[in-house]
């Protein structure tokens, strides 16, 4: 009776969701007193990475190349079943969004997804509720589990292992999508939001798209990416993923700084879990300051490129 | 082409959240309900917009009481043709998706729409359960649309980019922001929605799978350390030894 968890990969490697994912089910297999398998997909090089998170076998389904929802859902079971897994871990990113739920039903388990606790004794989680704003104890009702964790919830738990690869084809039909392009924009180095540990983001504060200048400089500095408010993503001064929020992307980096962001109930809900925030803002009343941990009283076009000087400076030190 | 959508029912973004009856449930005291934002303004949006160009018509879907029944009226102001009601209060995603599936099958839709998630389950789980129990293609967090003939084209974010995939109907998709523009309804559509047909069908009795135990507000954040504009040493400072973020 093992724990599977399943992992996604880029380039051959396991995401960083996915170790994150690996690192949560060891720790639940030892909780469990069992051992740990994975499943992955054609395109995993080797074990890409997991052996160094814990994982002691990892079953590849090698007749799945596009990461279709309906097929790896099919592969998931299969690889419960040769295992004997009744818990089965995802991490809620992407594609775990659309492979965990129909793996729920195929296995007639219980599904929580964006958990943000290890399981306790009769495997009950917690989960973020109300976007951010509360908290929800949920247990299961059956037999087998599925829990799919919040990604940055937990960080990266590393445990050397040697991991046992293995492919197998498992009867999964036909794939209902096909990949038509990928486009991507992005320059080399820059940092996906949703895997970010630091986070510099800006809001109407700022007047206008020229002047995001001096917020791509923090950034850059500090190795952190770019996010914005929603009215600024809706008018066009930057692109949408950067959109963090209630109802864009919701991120819980270790440091989030906030500049001429205002503070809206609807964009703290999806930044409310960040370890430590701070705000800049020249309004001192700005609701953004009661959720802060540092704020900065000023004007974003003085206090930004200062503190992007201080931090060169403290780089050179350090 | 035939369009469901599925339709819930959430607290109004400010509303204040709280619980009662020793932490088990969700106070409504005072709040305001809305549809849920995704399903709105992108799900349903999306799906009026495919109506208007290409035929057919959308039907809209939702699990629970009669509560329920003004945000079901907004729907159709906005401008679905009918509505469906499964009367039950679900206790969770598996017997939501249940219900729906066995009305999106009966039904014989294209093309199934849910928003992204609920703001306040935070689930994003139920297109996908819907999607394995109609044996379907799923595409969740879709931020464009295309019908042509039986084949969808449905765009979406990755890191750094957009991918466009391909998948043939009858497919469930869940829609997230740039599907479509939020529209509000006119005092016709309002007047319409009267007498548009919300059906009110019994539930077929599933029992759900997981169960919320209790419910907690998060800590309250200490207070706020200012620091001078003028000195954002002080800040590297703070963030290096203090809060050991950098
Ligand atoms: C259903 C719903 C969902 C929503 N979802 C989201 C969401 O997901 N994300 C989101 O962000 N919003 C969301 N909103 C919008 C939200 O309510 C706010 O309107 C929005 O967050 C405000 O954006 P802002 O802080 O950039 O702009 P503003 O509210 O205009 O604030 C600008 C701030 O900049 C400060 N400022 C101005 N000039 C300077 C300067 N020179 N230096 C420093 N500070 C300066 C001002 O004091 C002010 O505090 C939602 C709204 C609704 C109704
Ligand atoms: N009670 C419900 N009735 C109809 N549709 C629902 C209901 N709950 C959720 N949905 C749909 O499923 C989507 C995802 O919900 P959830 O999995 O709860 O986050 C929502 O955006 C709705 O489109």
């Amino acid at each position: 009776m093992s724990v599977l968890v399943f992992v996604d990969h880029q380039n051959g490697k396991a995401s960083k969701a996915s170790l994150e994912a690996v690192g949560y089910a060891k720790k639940v297999a030892d909780q469990l007193g069992t051992d740990l398998a994975a499943i992955s997909y054609a395109g995993i090089n080797a074990d890409g990475g997991i052996g160094a998170y814990g994982a002691n076998r990892l079953h590849v389904a090698s007749n799945v190349s596009v990461p279709d929802s309906g097929q790896l859902a099919k592969a998931v079971e299969a690889a419960a079943s040769a295992e004997g897994a009744d818990v089965v871990i995802f991490s809620h990113d992407d594609l775990g969004k659309a492979v965990a739920p129909r793996v729920a039903v195929r296995l007639k388990a219980g599904l929580v997804t964006g958990v943000t606790s290890m399981p306790g004794d009769g495997l009950e989680v917690t989960k973020n509720v109300f976007s951010g704003k509360a908290k929800a104890m949920v247990s299961y009702k059956t037999d087998k589990k599925v829990i799919s964790i919040l990604p940055n919830a937990f960080g990266m738990m590393p445990n050397e292992t040697t991991t046992e690869v293995k492919e197998f084809s498992p009867e999964v039909g036909s794939a209902g999508i096909t990949v038509k392009e990928v486009n991507t924009t992005a320059s080399d180095g820059e940092i996906p939001l949703p895997e970010a540990d630091l986070v510099v983001s800006a809001g109407r504060g700022m007047k206008g798209p020229e002047h995001w200048g001096i917020i791509e400089d923090l950034a850059k500095e500090l190795g952190a990416a770019t996010a914005c408010s929603r009215p600024v993503s809706d008018i066009g001064w930057r692109p949408h993923h950067e959109h963090v929020g209630q109802t864009g992307v919701a991120i819980r980096p270790t440091l989030y700084i906030a500049v001429g962001i205002s503070g809206a109930i609807q964009h703290l809900a999806g930044v409310n879990g960040s370890k430590v925030i701070v705000v800049v803002n020249k309004d001192p009343e700005a609701p953004f300051f009661k959720a802060a941990d540092y704020g900065i009283v000023g004007d974003a076009f003085e206090v930004v490129p200062k503190l992007t000087a201080a931090l060169k400076s403290f780089k050179a030190n350090h | 082409m035939k369009i469901l959508v599925c339709i819930s029912k959430a607290p109004d973004t400010t509303s204040k959240i709280a619980f009662k009856d020793n932490n088990t449930a969700f106070d409504e005291n005072g709040v305001q309900f809305i549809v849920n934002p995704y399903d709105e303004w992108y799900a349903l949006v999306r799906a009026i917009e495919l109506k208007e160009a290409q035929g057919g018509s959308v039907t809209t879907i939702t699990v629970g009481g009669a509560d329920n029944d003004p945000i079901i009226r907004k729907a159709l102001a906005i401008g679905a043709d009918d509505a469906i009601r499964v009367d039950m209060d679900a206790k969770d995603a598996f017997q939501v998706a249940n219900e729906i599936a066995l009305q999106a099958k009966e039904g014989g839709y294209d093309l199934v729409l849910c928003g992204k998630e609920t703001i306040n389950n935070n689930g994003g789980v139920i297109g996908g359960m819907l999607a394995e129990l109609m044996d379907a293609p799923y595409v969740p967090l879709a931020t464009k649309l295309e019908v042509n003939g039986s084949t969808a084209e449905i765009t979406r974010d990755i890191p750094g980019g957009e991918e466009v995939l391909n998948a043939e109907l009858p497919l469930v998709i869940s829609a997230a922001k740039g599907m479509a523009e939020q529209r509000i309804p006119n005092m016709r559509g309002i007047m319409a929605a009267r007498s548009k047909a919300l059906n009110v069908v019994a539930p077929s009795g599933t029992e759900a799978n997981t169960e919320v135990k209790s419910y907690a507000l998060p800590p309250a954040k200490g207070d706020c350390t200012f620091i001078d504009a003028e000195n954002p040493e002080e800040l590297i400072k703070k963030l290096h030894e203090e809060a050991k973020v950098i």
